[in-house]
């Protein structure tokens, strides 16, 4: 059990992920936003779960499809609408769009454009983190397509060796772009990955917020007393892997199987069932949850572009 | 002033920034107690201990990321990747991470870190050990790219290079390595940015870098007794590269030769010859813009081969006697 507070949170974060990426895969459709985004539909209760497990000092290291780790651990919606309308006022002044929004000062190292890229950087961040002493620990967010990649492998070896404070959550929504996990991946267990490096490795449902907080809070724990652990969190994307994917390669009764589970309904059920919240204060942080989408919309809307004149600003530092 | 080597400029530059500053350490493969696969580092184990001389695996990918991903969070990392040519590995996390974070998070990031590569051919190690691969990262926006010609320079530059806050490539020539010079005791910081005169003269101006600028030097010596006067210049930082002192050269003397070891073809010279065709001192040129430059080859291992394909001493004078007439 956790607090009101704690419940409310989470629940706001899941719901707030999951209207931003309705929102956005709105002004794909019209023509509003160019280049590709990523969306994280479907996977809501893991950046939630993790990230509302954290310390606001510990830091986290997203991927391509971050705009759920983005809000979960703490954002300007407004800034982040911004960024992905490409206006000056964005997280990155318009410079960094879906694939790069990072905010150093709320512990966000940023999303990444390539797959497996940010792996390295988080033992960077866990040897800053040991060799200055914080108390913190350093998440790394990737997914199943990571995994073979051969910064996961350099990663999870030197973080263990050096016994860095670093939890490597596995996001496994089950495909590659279009490849499935079956084709790419001659294990089915990815914990027994972490085997190889000495490491902790669990698995958790990923469709269940509590589970996956509750796990982080265990993990947070160990990392900080023993060092590396992967946590492997079992989800599923709901939508293509990018704007360009028909979804050609699953059926609709396998994407509808992981619906019937789906996490914010799971929440929402339990909080009712566990009169936690009434159904009207559930239908409130709906109804809430879609004004703060609004209202970073009509925010971003309103900005300016950047101007051609800071075109090469910021190339050093 | 006292004669050190190269290595040893490049130890003491190193040494100094860490006892300076205790964000500064190095890391990369038996940097530790093997001192470094060309014996820099020696010592500095001794010196400042297992955790700021860090030996690493074999995996260039995660030592160039965790020198980012540190360097991002507040420390200063030297990064050693043993030979150059293993940068191919470490690709993804230079181009892709270090040199974009701060332009695509809109200027929030900076990324002070210092990927310390020897390059370079003449040691019989054959095609994967011997390259000269500069140019790829003058290539890359967000990236700043040094290398030295001198011990002096080396100390100076890799000072400079330790206290920017940007990445920066340090490319350290392998065969000067061993060679010795004055170079100054204590604080010496050589600005980055900024190409240096290191020989006047008067009649054609020589740019180059690296290990060929003791040839070219050399070279200049013995054109003198022959009534030409050679201006050589040495650009120190190759990226972003300072073009005004070389301009104003070659409106001075009228003819420009570009001299340096990598390949011919996407090298830096094509890079240089260019600015120069396009400034005002194309009005002033008596002779197209000349380069000798290593062939366009793998580095081969016979001795004999391996001496052949980089510019030497002959092929630099003739070009200036071609320049010349």
């Amino acid at each position: 059990m956790y607090s009101k507070e704690k419940y409310a949170e989470m629940l706001e974060k899941m719901l707030l992920t999951r209207r931003f990426e309705e929102k956005v895969s709105y002004f794909f459709a019209m023509g509003m936003i160019h280049g590709t985004t990523h969306l994280y539909v479907g996977e809501e209760a893991v950046a939630t779960g993790v990230c509302t497990a954290l310390k606001q000092e510990d830091l986290i290291v997203s991927t391509h499809r971050g705009h759920g780790h983005c809000i979960s651990k703490g954002i300007d919606l407004n800034k982040m609408m911004a960024e992905l309308l490409g206006k000056s006022t964005g997280y990155c002044k318009g410079k960094g769009g879906s694939m790069h929004i990072a905010d150093l000062n709320v512990g966000n190292l940023g999303a990444n454009g390539v797959v497996g890229g940010g792996l390295p950087l988080a033992v960077g961040a866990g040897l800053t983190t040991q060799m200055k002493k914080i108390d913190r620990i350093v998440v790394c967010f990737f997914g199943d397509g990571a995994s073979n990649q051969g910064t996961f492998h350099e990663s999870l070896n030197l973080a263990a060796v050096w016994k860095l404070p670093i939890l490597f959550v596995l996001e496994n929504n089950k495909y590659g772009m279009s490849n499935s996990i079956k084709n790419s991946t001659a294990i089915d267990n990815l914990t027994v990955r972490a085997d190889s490096y000495g490491m902790k490795g669990t698995e958790v449902d990923g469709m269940d917020v509590l589970k996956v907080h509750a796990a982080t809070i265990e993990a947070r724990n160990y990392v900080l007393q023993n060092g590396p652990m992967l946590l492997v969190c079992d989800t599923y994307r709901y939508l293509g892997h990018s704007k360009s994917d028909a979804n050609v390669y699953r059926t609709t009764e396998e994407i509808e199987s992981w619906k019937a589970r789906d996490a914010i309904a799971q929440l929402e059920n339990y909080l009712v069932e566990n009169k936690i919240f009434t159904q009207d204060e559930i239908d409130a942080f709906e109804k809430d949850t879609r004004q703060q989408i609004e209202d970073a919309t009509a925010y971003a809307q309103k900005s300016d572009y950047p101007s051609i004149n800071d075109i090469e600003t910021d190339v050093y530092a | 002033m006292r004669e050190i080597t190269y290595a040893q400029a490049i130890k003491e530059a190193m040494s100094e920034e860490m006892r300076r500053d205790e964000n500064v350490f190095l890391m990369g493969e038996d940097v530790g107690l093997y001192g470094g696969a060309f014996g820099v580092s020696l010592g500095m184990f001794e010196e400042f201990g297992p955790e700021r001389v860090r030996d690493t695996p074999i995996s260039e990918a995660v030592i160039a990321g965790a020198a980012t991903g540190a360097a991002v969070t507040g420390m200063r990392p030297i990064a050693e990747i043993m030979f150059s040519d293993f940068c191919t590995i470490a690709m993804d996390q230079l181009v892709n991470q270090a040199a974009k974070m701060r332009y695509m998070f809109g200027g929030k990031a900076q990324v002070p870190m210092v990927l310390r590569m020897p390059e370079g051919s003449g040691t019989g190690a054959a095609a994967q050990h011997s390259q000269s691969l500069e140019a790829w990262f003058c290539h890359v926006p967000g990236l700043k790219v040094v290398t030295a010609s001198t011990p002096a320079d080396a100390k100076g530059l890799l000072t400079a290079a330790i206290r920017d806050n940007n990445p920066v490539v340090f490319f350290e020539q392998k065969l000067l390595y061993r060679v010795k010079g004055d170079v100054p005791e204590g604080e010496y910081v050589l600005p980055l940015g900024k190409s240096h005169v290191a020989r006047e003269g008067s009649d054609i101006t020589l740019v180059t870098y690296g290990r060929m600028l003791p040839l070219c030097l050399d070279v200049a010596d013995a054109m003198a007794k022959e009534g030409i006067s050679v201006e050589i210049i040495d650009p120190r930082t190759l990226y972003p590269i300072d073009m005004e002192p070389i301009i104003e050269s070659v409106k001075k003397t009228s003819r420009a030769l570009i001299v340096h070891e990598a390949c011919l073809t996407g090298g830096l010279g094509g890079e240089i010859a260019a600015r120069i065709a396009q400034s005002e001192a194309f009005y002033y040129l008596d002779a197209p813009i000349h380069r000798v430059c290593g062939l366009d080859v793998p580095v081969p291992y016979c001795p004999e081969l391996e001496k052949n394909i980089v510019p030497t001493a002959p092929k630099i004078t003739a070009a200036i006697y071609e320049l010349m007439q």
